[in-house]
């Protein structure tokens, strides 16, 4: 199925959880903020929820700035 | 002791330091080290799912500096709201440097958008640090939304040239009844030195300091820079006159009068 992973196409198998998701792009969940259509999610949810067709997911992160 | 105080925290630097642009990590660290800062700002952005990169938190002892996440890239106050939410998500304190700034080529902040997100994260229970144009009229409205700083400009973003908004930062720091804290165009120590000369309680500095070949000696001459500055406020500095008032006595002097 498809999914948006940063404003990009992603390709993910029906019912992945964004862990797994997040382990295939070698992504410590710990590191970031995540969110799913537009809703922050929680670490509980981050572990449970499985992602569907056409998810928008933000995977965020801090870097350098002023 | 002379301490600042934002909220309900207590630091004992008046330098505010910013961490992009820095060439390296060490040169980051090396600069935050030789400040003295006890406050870093840091930006969110999403991750590079292609190329990974190592987490900027690794290299930012957080029992040391406390993290003051911006909002920058954002256009509006949605999208500023949006980023602060994210930040506390992320774990940090519920503290956030505002910043909106739809301009790409000058980064001014946008008033209204500004006060916008003021008056939203405030009642969030966000500490709201506001990059602002230098305007006391806004300046007063932000306070009064319950903001714990106010952070005109001195120069645009990233600009290096000082305090071109001397004249109203003046009257800002005259009415304010929260710390002052003079943020982006400092490009130099005498600049710092001058906006603590003036009052302002603390300044923000980043790009001086990573657009430098030695960014730890920078930091170092910037917090000297702050110190010179705050300790000549707190001492007085003399009135300044048009005529001259000599310093050596005028009598006794080795000529016939």
């Amino acid at each position: 199925m498809k999914i948006i992973v940063n404003g990009q196409p992603q390709q993910a198998e029906k019912n992945t959880s964004i862990v797994a998701l997040l382990q295939t792009l070698s992504l410590n969940p710990r590191q970031l903020v995540i969110e799913l259509n537009r809703q922050i999610l929680t670490s509980e949810e981050i572990a449970n929820i499985k992602l569907q067709a056409d998810d928008q997911l933000e995977i965020i992160h801090f870097v350098g700035g002023g | 002791m002379d301490h600042l105080k934002i909220a309900d925290r207590l630091f004992h630097s008046r330098l505010l330091v910013g961490t992009g642009k820095f060439s390296s990590n060490a040169a980051m660290q090396g600069a935050m080290e030789a400040s003295g800062c006890e406050i870093v700002t840091v930006a969110l952005r999403r991750v590079d799912i292609n190329n990974p990169q190592d987490s900027l938190l690794h290299h930012i002892d957080r029992s040391r500096y406390l993290l003051l996440p911006n909002t920058s890239g954002a256009r509006d106050a949605e999208e500023a709201v949006r980023l602060a939410r994210l930040a506390r998500a992320a774990g940090c304190d519920p503290w956030v440097k505002l910043e909106v700034t739809p301009d790409p080529y000058y980064l001014l902040p946008d008033p209204v958008e500004t006060l916008k997100a003021a008056i939203i994260l405030v009642k969030e229970g966000f500490q709201v640090l506001p990059y602002m144009p230098a305007d006391p009229v806004l300046a007063r409205h932000l306070e009064e939304a319950g903001t714990v700083t106010l952070m005109p400009l001195g120069a645009p973003i990233g600009t290096n040239r000082g305090l071109r908004t001397r004249d109203l930062i003046a009257i800002i720091i005259e009415q304010a009844g929260i710390p002052v804290v003079v943020d982006a165009g400092l490009g130099a120590p005498s600049h710092a030195a001058e906006a603590m000369e003036m009052g302002a309680d603390a300044v923000l500095v980043n790009t001086a300091l990573a657009d430098t070949p030695d960014p730890a000696r920078m930091a170092r001459a910037f917090k000297l820079g702050v110190e010179a500055g705050r300790m000549a406020y707190l001492a007085g500095l003399g009135p300044q006159r048009i005529k001259a008032e000599a310093s050596s006595p005028l009598t006794g002097f080795l000529r016939e009068e």
